[in-house]
């Protein structure tokens, strides 16, 4: 068996369709609204009631162009809409209104890293398309007497990329994946909200001879909508022959060169873009940067904080990926600002530290209770009492205590095990309840050893 | 018969009242049509109250335009709320959109009174409104032979005094042809002049909203009170709408009118072909030069025809499946068997047979062949009008090659289809094209000439048929209904 799996490589390509964080439906003018009561978010339009027409949401075309040139794909001068046919009820008209043979963009690539190591997916295109409905079946599919259609996702525009067949693993198709999202989040182009369907993946799978460039025979696995529970359902794909052919009630989409270089012009910093510049600008290890940039909201966050206390970026790192993060979802875009804790009250936690006012172990407890409670923790500290002890007389004494209690630690010291002193500080920093300098106690314990 | 500019003439002057008139068509509507068969929903009540409320304004000195009170016919393709829409099938037997057209909106905004909504052939595919699921109708002129189609009960109520103006959709001839049968006015404008949105649609690249009246005024002003850009249709132009009626009386003068050859060859009835040259001479003595043009891809104008519109309706019907709206035959065994019987019972065989035809066009393999192959074709026929409008203002010619035929004559569709010959090309290119009572044969039945003009040039098609009316007697025949 084993010779076998190294003969075989894994081919998977994966098609993402994304919705389109447009207020209004591709064709008409229903709002888009997730999780509405059955049908409450339909006209004649999107239901495909006799004599309707559709017409193009710029939004839309706006987004789908924002994400193309961020994916460094080529928008076609012109594209053109297709219709797409097949009959099933959660398609009002039993065709789709896609793009086919002239999509809005193509060739293109994103860049991602597995396991350290970079790796450029090919992106080979990029179209608009919109939605179709939801059936809600009365029991199991198989059997149920009866099927109920909600239209409101129909009309819904969505933008699908298909990956060029580069990806060789799950585990870069994952991180392709979560790249992607990000590019996106970071756009604007799509909540990327996958409970709510919002980003949806089709993975197409193969198997070859290591070696070769031929693809196999193609296994599509659709509707993976979450990172962890990927469906089960394999199914080969059919040869459809959907009929497609130019839509004739829109007139193809002719793209202004000079918006489409404005448009690039105005593109925000992308993910990849701002870990670099997070490694070169604050100093960040490369993994803590690429933590920090996995949502626009937590990078923000990031930036913001260091605005705040701008001398120690490396310590406000540390307190989000080690601290922060234990708390809220990384991936949650607005998690971040449910947490309660400002970035200024983070970097001023931080700036407490770093001026000695409080000692890291302390700063560990006010930060539960800014988590508890959103205060200043600065007000946390003054009112339970948690300022460190700097006062070199009151220190001594407990110094002093301390090695009257240790005699065993003493004659470790003095035989040479200088180690033990350590026993005599944690003594003296139990003793002040942690909030004694660390700093200071351990020069106080070491100075008055070696004088013994 | 009154036109509607004479009709809102005298409801300014106060010699006639909407209510009034609105109830002589009524009255009319309810003696004549068991045997014309034009209608098929009276909307008795919605008219009423419409004449009523411009009767109001006209009381008011303020009427909305030269439409207001106008009594109006649909062709029931085109949606109206509340009213059901048949589009001539069982399908849509006991559909009731729940919105307007913008046509009908636009309509209504002019103050016009909707009567009813007319027969047609099945989702208009047709010539002779005989693939109606519902009735015969027919020519006022004689009652054994066709109105003309798709939109023949449109054409068959003006032509019989049961409408002062009507609308028809024209995808391939099916307003021109109908106005010819039945010697009335018929004008397919500009693809795009006139919005789409609320027509059901047979084939979106060719269906034409499309006035038919009783002369060229009237014409006119239906034309104007509905064109324009409309936000819901993407392929409607943005384009002013000039003030056509302003324009018609600017004569022909030093216009150039094209003959093209192609429209007189074998296969046209020669009593036509004699009445349309008549014509010609006619716009000659008026002051315009004529002269001969050749149009040489006149002759893959049907078969062209046949692979994009059967292509496109294929698509287009494809919602009709028993699931949202419409008819729905319960009893299947799963969803497939369910949808299969509802379009089985609910499309009559013309619609089925076009169905097959464009769903064969459309299939992988064979696009290229037919669909691919077609649209190319109709870029060589643009072409050809190109050429021909370098040269030429105008174009006239014959509309149909035969006058009206008998019920049941043409049972071969091929035959049916030929009588579009002449009417298929400004309908693949989208050009403006008219149809105006040219004289008649010697049993009495009406011939057309068809004009055919340059995009949006409306203005001067209008002003060549107006000349070309006023100068010939044609409009003061009416057919004796009784």
């Amino acid at each position: 068996m084993s010779a076998v799996a190294t003969e075989y490589e894994t081919v998977i390509g994966l098609e993402v369709h994304a919705q389109l964080a447009t207020r209004s439906k591709m064709f008409c003018g229903c709002p888009t609204t997730f999780g509405a009561p059955p049908n409450s978010q339909t006209c004649p339009i999107c239901q495909g009631m006799p004599g309707v027409l559709p017409v193009v949401n710029r939004r839309a075309v706006e987004l789908a162009v924002r994400a193309a040139l961020a994916f460094g794909l080529r928008v076609n001068p012109a594209c053109r809409f297709a219709r797409k046919h097949y009959y099933y009820p959660d398609m009002p008209k039993n065709f789709q209104i896609s793009q086919y043979e002239e999509p809005l963009a193509e060739d293109g690539s994103l860049e991602l890293e597995v396991d350290g190591a970079p790796r450029r997916i090919g992106i080979q295109r990029l179209h608009l398309e919109e939605d179709v409905g939801k059936l809600v079946h009365e029991g199991d599919f198989a059997t149920a007497l009866s099927s109920l259609v909600d239209y409101n996702r129909a009309g819904v525009p969505l933008m699908e990329t298909v990956s060029r067949p580069d990806l060789r693993t799950p585990e870069e198709a994952a991180a392709y994946l979560k790249a992607f999202r990000a590019v996106l989040l970071a756009l604007g182009v799509c909540d990327g909200n996958m409970e709510e369907g919002a980003l949806r993946c089709d993975a197409n799978i193969s198997l070859r001879p290591r070696g070769s460039t031929e693809l196999g025979t193609k296994v599509e696995i659709k509707n993976l909508n979450s990172f962890r529970n990927v469906q089960r359902a394999l199914s080969k794909e059919y040869a459809h022959d959907y009929r497609y052919f130019p839509e004739p009630d829109l007139v193809p989409l002719q793209m202004d060169a000079a918006w489409v270089e404005s448009t690039r012009a105005a593109l925000p910093e992308l993910p990849r873009a701002r870990r670099q510049r997070f490694v070169s600008q604050y100093g960040l290890p490369a993994y803590d940067a690429g933590i920090l940039t996995q949502s626009t909201a937590l990078a923000d966050y990031y930036e913001a904080a260091v605005r705040a206390h701008p001398a120690n970026p490396k310590a406000l790192a540390n307190w989000i990926t080690s601290e922060l993060l234990r708390e809220v979802d990384a991936a949650d875009d607005t998690a971040i600002a449910r947490s309660g804790i400002s970035p200024a009250r983070l970097a001023g936690l931080v700036l407490l530290i770093d001026d000695g006012t409080i000692s890291g172990k302390i700063a560990k407890d006010v930060f539960a209770r800014m988590l508890a409670s959103g205060e200043d923790p600065a007000a946390i500290v003054k009112r339970e009492g948690l300022t460190q002890v700097a006062d070199a007389g009151a220190l001594e004494a407990l110094v002093d205590a301390a090695i009257a209690a240790n005699a065993k630690a003493v004659a470790d010291f003095k035989s040479g095990k200088t180690a033990a002193s350590r026993a005599v500080v944690g003594q003296v920093m139990k003793a002040s309840g942690g909030k004694a300098n660390p700093a200071m106690v351990d020069r106080l314990v070491q100075e008055k050893l070696s004088r013994m | 018969m009154r036109t509607i500019h004479e009709l809102t003439a005298a409801f300014a002057k106060g010699e006639a009242s909407p209510v009034g008139v609105a109830e002589d068509y009524l009255a009319r509507i309810g003696a004549l049509d068991d045997r014309l068969g034009a209608y098929l929903t009276v909307t008795r009540d919605d008219a009423l109250a419409a004449a009523r409320a411009a009767e109001a304004r006209y009381r008011a000195k303020a009427p909305l335009g030269p439409l207001d009170g106008a009594p109006v016919a649909l062709k029931d393709v085109f949606c109206t709320r509340g009213v059901r829409t048949t589009c001539g099938s069982r399908i849509l037997e006991r559909y009731v959109p729940p919105y307007d057209a913008t046509l009908v909106e636009r309509l209504k905004a002019a103050g016009a009174v909707i009567l009813g909504k007319t027969n047609m052939d099945e989702f208009a595919m047709g010539s002779s409104t005989e693939h109606s699921a519902f009735q015969l109708t027919r020519n006022p002129w004689d009652l054994a032979r066709v109105p003309g189609g798709s939109s023949g009960g449109s054409a068959a109520a003006v032509a019989g005094g049961l409408a002062a103006g009507a609308f028809g959709t024209d995808t391939g001839g099916s307003v021109r042809q109908p106005a010819a049968f039945c010697g009335v006015v018929g004008l397919k404008p500009t693809y795009g002049r006139i919005s789409r949105y609320g027509l059901v649609a047979f084939a979106s690249s060719l269906d034409h909203v499309a006035p038919f009246a009783l002369d060229i005024t009237d014409t006119a002003l239906l034309l104007a009170a509905t064109a324009g850009h409309d936000p819901l249709d993407a392929t409607s132009v943005d384009a002013p709408v000039p003030d056509y009626v302003a324009a018609l009386a600017s004569g022909v003068k030093g216009l150039r009118v094209g003959v093209p050859d192609e429209y007189f060859g074998a296969g046209l009835d020669p009593e036509i072909d004699r009445a349309v040259r008549a014509a010609i001479d006619v716009l000659r003595d008026l002051g315009a030069a004529i002269e001969r043009v050749s149009l040489p891809t006149t002759e893959y104008g049907v078969a062209t025809y046949y692979v994009v519109a059967p292509a496109e309706a294929s698509s287009n019907l494809a919602r009709y499946d028993g699931v949202k709206y419409g008819l729905r035959v319960p009893g299947g065994k799963d969803l497939i068997d369910m949808v299969s019987r509802t379009r089985a019972a609910g499309f009559g065989p013309e619609v089925k047979r076009r169905v097959m035809l464009g769903t064969y066009a459309l299939s992988a393999g064979y696009y290229d062949a037919y669909y691919g192959q077609a649209q190319k074709v109709r870029t060589l026929v643009r072409r050809d009008f190109e050429k021909a409008f370098a040269r030429v203002d105008v174009l006239a010619a014959p509309t149909t090659p035969s006058v009206a035929f008998k019920h049941g004559e043409k049972s071969d569709p091929l035959a049916m289809y030929m009588n579009d010959v002449y009417t298929i090309p400004a309908s693949m290119t989208g050009l403006p094209a008219i149809s105006v009572p040219c004289g008649f044969n010697g049993s009495g039945l009406p011939i057309g000439l068809q004009l055919i003009g340059r995009p949006l040039d409306e203005a001067t098609l209008l002003r060549v048929a107006h000349a070309y009316e006023q100068a010939t007697p044609w409009r003061q025949r009416r057919p004796e209904l009784s």
